[in-house]
């Protein structure tokens, strides 16, 4: 691939790399990003049908309803699936290998790609299995933060 | 409206898998169509529908008619599904040409994945390069990579169904012992390097090879070739003259999935396009003597196989087991060229499983399975886990 546009966090400290981030305007999920500014993980209900909108759009995917509102998650969900990324290639993420991805399902109703932070991917008494408790653990990165998630013991 | 019956008449596969830098995928579309209507008999003229996901170049509607040089073209299709686009466009054109709106379609593909040293499967980048959307800006920050995409259904599938890591390695060996029997394959494994040589492998090796992101091994990803191909199809009664035997298209399906808020990332869209196109064939999954089956991880295989309606949901290890799809042993044979495991997988290998499919039947395979009569050809674009689409043919002969 030629030459990596700035799409990337240039507030991180010079010896951090630098990291992918959301990019604006992107108007359906702007408002889920400002909110990590405030540590608050928001999802959407739609106000006709009161589904459950995620990832954010500006439409119910349910009924035909263009009219949702905010509301704020607890922050705690159950491992769906998971796995610990070893090799990759992007200048973004090579100092955190081994990684581990995830599917949460959050206990509001929607899965959320996260992260599983603070855990040993190789040791087997770390918790990380699906099925697992996790509870929101914020990555800050400056202009927006991260919801990644830890396992709640 | 009357129908047509319609065929595959004609097949080329781009030899080289590594190109070093000579070739553009422009270069390989030409070629391999060049090849593949002097396959059929046919010649750039014949050619009035023109079907082309845009490997290489954007707005393929627009720059590939002049590229080629065709000039009087009644249909263009820039269907573009990832590695399923193929299967999708053979829909498309079996409708279109079976109703009359033109005679003789031209699918091909190019691309240089190995020479442009492009990390498809661990190089985590997705949509960042383009403008910002919902999609990219709730997943790119995570660096998720293609493996671990399909990693995340792998093990979602162990706990649910009880799968095994040895019985998806299975689909890795049978991939392998086909593609020794290939020469192009064989030259691919030579000069891409890959593992332990052209020779057979076992499950012990499979698994012994390098977590990529777990629970896939390294023998379980797809390689990074160079590659590309292409397929004319006719109306029947252009096909009747044609210097190749007809390879019919009796039915096609096609279907897109993604992850949904507590959904089933181990169930595909494969559940929908396999019955549409089983049904309009008239055939069950019994009947089917030769399966390709997009093989970008074995998961995918396994996961496709199950979704067909090869067996039942979580019984896929039993089927793969002790070579049991090896094109030798009795019964469905799979991915008999060598699949992208182990043959060649420039990005999008949709149109590999047509080609082989097409060789089966007409009785000129490597792993040639006797008197195949119906074969499937069944890609998977896009990502399980993510977005994906499924694309089913049945193809059969006289």
């Amino acid at each position: 691939m030629a030459d990596t546009p700035d799409v990337t966090d240039t507030t991180a400290a010079p010896e951090e790399p630098r990291r992918v981030l959301p990019r604006f305007p992107e108007p359906d999920t702007e408002p889920f990003w400002e909110a990590t500014k405030e540590h608050e993980l928001r999802f959407q209900v739609c106000d006709a049908c009161e589904g459950v909108v995620f990832y954010p759009r500006a439409h119910c995917t349910h009924c035909t309803s263009t009219e949702l509102s905010w509301r704020t998650s607890a922050g705690t969900g159950t491992i769906y699936s998971f796995s610990v990324v070893r090799r990759s290639l992007h200048p973004s993420f090579l100092d955190l290998v081994p990684y581990v991805v995830s599917w949460v399902d959050v206990d509001e109703g929607f899965r959320l790609m996260t992260h599983i932070v603070d855990v040993d991917p190789d040791d087997p008494h770390s918790g990380l299995e699906i099925g697992a408790r996790v509870i929101v653990s914020w990555i800050d990165r400056g202009t927006v933060n991260l919801p990644g998630f830890r396992i709640d013991r | 409206m009357a129908t047509s019956r319609v065929a595959i008449v004609g097949i080329h596969e781009y030899p080289s898998r590594h190109t070093h830098g000579t070739v553009t995928p422009l270069h390989i579309k030409a070629h391999s169509a060049a090849r593949a209507l002097e396959d059929a008999g046919l010649t750039w003229k014949d050619v009035d529908a023109l079907y082309d996901d845009g490997d290489g170049i954007l707005w393929p509607g627009l720059h590939m008619p002049e590229y080629f040089g065709l000039d009087e073209l009644k249909v263009v299709d820039t269907t573009t599904v990832g590695g399923s686009s193929f299967e999708f466009q053979v829909a498309h054109a079996a409708r279109a040409l079976g109703t009359g709106a033109a005679s003789v379609a031209l699918l091909s593909y190019g691309a240089v994945a190995k020479s442009g040293a492009s990390d498809i499967g661990t190089g985590a980048r997705y949509s960042e390069l383009g403008p910002p959307n919902p999609i990219s800006n709730m997943e790119d920050c995570w660096g998720t990579t293609l493996v671990a995409d399909y990693a995340q259904v792998a093990r979602r599938y162990m706990h649910q169904h009880g799968t095994t890591s040895e019985q998806l390695a299975e689909i890795a060996v049978t991939a392998r012992h086909h593609a020794v029997r290939n020469p192009d394959a064989v030259k691919a494994i030579e000069d891409l390097g890959l593992r332990h040589g052209p020779n057979e492998i076992t499950v012990d090796q499979v698994l012994s090879s390098t977590m990529i992101a777990d629970p896939l091994h390294h023998l379980e990803c797809c390689m990074i070739s160079d590659g590309g191909g292409a397929v004319i199809l006719a109306r029947e009664d252009v096909a009747r003259g044609c210097r190749t035997d007809p390879v019919w298209v009796l039915g096609t399906g096609e279907a897109t999935g993604h992850r949904t808020n507590g959904g089933d990332i181990t169930v595909t869209a494969a559940t929908r396009s396999g019955p549409a196109a089983f049904g309009q064939a008239g055939v069950t999954p019994a009947d089917i003597d030769v399966a390709m089956v997009y093989d970008s991880f074995t998961i995918t295989v396994m996961s496709a196989l199950e979704d067909l309606g090869f067996c039942a949901k979580g019984e896929g290890g039993g089927l793969v087991e002790n070579g049991g799809l090896n094109f030798d042993t009795p019964g469905l044979a799979l991915n008999t060229d060598g699949g992208g495991l182990s043959s060649n997988h420039p990005g999008q290998r949709g149109i590999f499983l047509l080609i082989e499919a097409t060789r089966q039947l007409r009785g000129q395979s490597t792993a040639q399975v006797p008197d195949a009569r119906l074969a499937i050809a069944h890609g998977t674009g896009g990502t399980l886990n993510r977005r994906y689409a499924s694309g089913t043919v049945v193809l059969g002969r006289d």
